[in-house]
């Protein structure tokens, strides 16, 4: 892999930084879970985080994305709080949605993050209007949709595609591709598995194929997308080849043999991009040990924090129904 | 008796159905390798070949277009939306050519499919994974809706749903996939449209669908304690509505009360209670009452869901309400 001296330090240690962060909030998670703290559906972003964490660098604070049902990744790539997700996830009322709306439907406005989804494919639609709002605002922001590969076999791909296209917006369309769609192997009902990004000449757009285990291809892809986005120029659709490391969801039954697990989880951007800092001279063990661990004691921290808080009370159930 | 779980009756259902007549498909997400969601297409795989248990892509609105198309060519097409939530996509299909197409041309077509899919609150997944959508369907005429509430009754009435040349909407209900119940050897069937008291009682009817019917049950037994003979009537079918049945409890009982987990505005209790308006008003010596899910979208939060759909508790507090 090319060398990273010729990138700024700082954004090699946020590249590192950021993807540390999402591993070790959801292997800690992964444990509670296991536990028991936690019921509920939750859907682990471990392998895939070169593809949030790099495309989240590329956009600014006020960009918008949206997610889905995998979205603690994105959330925290695009500067999610680790106290208000966790408080989240154990359904308690500093969460980020007062915890009422748990891992599935995690979502912080503020940080321009608009919501993880229970329903595969319907961030896409969602993206192209609020992509359609930056225009009628005149604002210059960027949506970036996170979405599945077996999220692009839905209606709601081609037809936010086609209409993000047809009216130039400022949307990047980030495919995160792990082959896999809940226990179908996704290259089972699809033809063109591994080029999903050269669906995008049927709408007219540029799309990319990419290694979405390198978050340096990922930054400088989805740079270049969000740099025409912001011109004014349309969408882009790129497609990442990722490796999802856990089951389709936290106790699932996973689909794929013992074999085939064991190569997904061989490919680990994190570990890769470790080798890369050492070898170039960016980082030390020390340095990287040293990270890890204050990382890790902010996931702890924000542990402690949520199992200590208030839980939602029971009167929460009939609130929010209408707007104040 | 031969005990079995809700799944595996269901699976035996498929089974028999399947090798008895090779017009018989199963279609849907993750029916294959995975054996559903829900674990009722286990092993169906092996047994039948990849052609006839047929993993797709996720797209909820062609699946169902596509077993629609499947069975106007004279197939018999299970199709399955492992969450009732996610039929939404395929809203068009349904009411729009499903439920209209043998309206369309009289006479000239049937249209023998199964449309398979489960709703219902259980394990803190949230507002997009926990609805109870029936009423929707059954305001569509042209589609029958049965709703087992037992092992028994989810084999005998998915048999007789796929020999039935109108298409039928077979809905389950996720918590009771686990229930083990007795399941006879020999074939049988359950008749579409013929509801069935569950428990003989003379001071109330309890009308109570799907998984309520064993809330129902236990809150009957407890009202014992209180000096209430409560009858507990599954209606099984709500279209058709076995209304003869439901009259011939309130005559015995003159009270009603319908319980349901579908929120109570417009749910199927609506229109159980305006039929016995109509058909038992004599009868009645106080008005048909609902209790029923609380109109909001439920929290993504284990804490909060019992506070939003009936349980045994508040079946028998509201049952003592109206007799005490
Ligand atoms: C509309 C809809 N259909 C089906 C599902 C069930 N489901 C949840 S995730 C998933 C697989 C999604 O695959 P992909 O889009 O590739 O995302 P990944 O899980 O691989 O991140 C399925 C079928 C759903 N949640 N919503």
């Amino acid at each position: 892999m090319e060398s990273l001296k010729a990138l700024d330090k700082g954004l090699v240690e946020r590249m590192h930084e950021g993807m540390l962060r999402i591993r070790l909030f959801e292997e800690t998670q992964s444990r509670l879970f296991k536990a028991g703290e936690q019921e509920g559906f939750t859907h682990l972003y471990l392998g895939e985080e070169a593809i949030a964490v790099g495309a989240c660098l590329a956009l600014n604070p006020d960009d918008f994305i949206t997610s889905t049902h995998r979205g603690h990744g994105h959330m925290i790539a695009k500067g999610g709080d680790f106290k208000k997700m966790f408080a989240e996830l154990y359904g308690r009322t500093p969460g980020a949605c007062l915890g009422r709306s748990g891992s599935l439907h995690i979502a912080d406005r503020g940080i321009g993050m608009l919501g993880a989804n229970g329903l595969v494919g319907d961030g896409n639609p969602i993206a192209v209007g609020a992509g359609y709002s930056i225009r009628l605002r005149g604002t210059k922001q960027v949506v970036a949709s996170f979405f599945g590969d077996g999220a692009s076999n839905q209606g709601t791909f081609h037809e936010s595609l086609n209409m993000a296209a047809s009216f130039d917006l400022p949307v990047v369309f980030v495919l995160e591709n792990n082959g896999m769609s809940c226990g179908t192997i996704t290259a089972s009902v699809c033809k063109v598995l591994q080029n999903l990004g050269d669906r995008a000449v049927a709408y007219g757009i540029p799309g990319e194929n990419i290694d979405g285990m390198d978050v340096v291809e990922v930054y400088r892809t989805v740079g270049k997308a969000v740099e025409r986005a912001r011109a004014g120029k349309g969408p882009t659709l790129v497609n990442c080849q990722t490796f999802r490391h856990h089951g389709h969801f936290e106790g699932d039954i996973d689909v794929r043999t013992p074999q085939q697990i064991k190569e997904a989880q061989s490919h680990d951007a994190v570990a890769d991009f470790e080798k890369r800092m050492l070898r170039d001279g960016l980082a030390t063990e020390k340095s990287i040990r040293e990270r890890r661990e204050r990382i890790q004691a902010l996931v702890d921290e924000a542990v402690d924090f949520a199992r200590g808080a208030p839980k939602a009370p029971a009167a929460d159930a009939m609130k929010f129904v209408y707007a104040e | 008796m031969r005990q079995l779980q809700y799944n595996e009756a269901l699976n035996e259902a498929l089974i028999e159905e399947m090798t008895r007549d090779e017009k018989v498909i199963l279609i849907g997400e993750d029916v294959g390798a995975y054996g559903g969601v829900f674990k009722v297409s286990k092993g169906l795989l092996e047994r039948f070949g990849p052609e006839r248990i047929r993993d797709t892509p996720i797209c909820e609105s062609a699946i169902i277009g596509t077993a629609t198309g499947a069975a106007l060519m004279g197939m018999r097409p299970v199709a399955e939306i492992s969450f009732i939530d996610f039929i939404l996509l395929a809203m068009d299909q349904i009411g729009n050519h499903v439920a209209k197409i043998m309206q369309i041309a009289p006479g000239l077509l049937e249209l023998p499919m199964v449309i398979r899919t489960e709703g219902g609150v259980g394990g803190g997944i949230g507002c997009q994974h926990s609805q109870s959508l029936e009423a929707l369907f059954a305001h569509l005429p042209g589609l029958k809706i049965v709703m087992p509430s037992t092992p028994y009754d989810a084999k005998g009435l998915l048999k007789t749903a796929i020999r039935d040349n109108t298409p039928v909407m077979c809905i389950e209900n996720k918590k009771l996939y686990a229930l083990k119940g007795p399941v006879p050897e020999e074939e049988y069937f359950v008749p579409i449209g013929k509801a069935d008291v569950k428990r003989e009682g003379k001071d109330i009817t309890i009308i109570a669908t799907s998984f309520m019917v064993h809330e129902a049950l236990k809150a009957a037994e407890a009202l014992e304690k209180d000096g209430i003979s409560a009858e507990v009537v599954d209606p099984r079918t709500l279209v058709p509505l076995d209304v003869d049945t439901l009259v011939a409890s309130v005559k015995k009982t003159a009270r009603a009360l319908v319980v349901h987990e579908a929120v109570e505005r417009c749910g199927i209790g609506a229109e159980i209670s305006a039929v016995l308006n109509e058909k038992a008003y004599d009868y009645l010596d106080g008005p048909v009452l609902r209790h029923a899910g609380l109109n909001v979208s439920l929290p993504q939060n284990w804490h909060l869901e019992p506070v939003c759909i009936p349980s045994a508790d508040s079946i028998r507090e509201k049952v003592k309400s109206i007799l005490g």
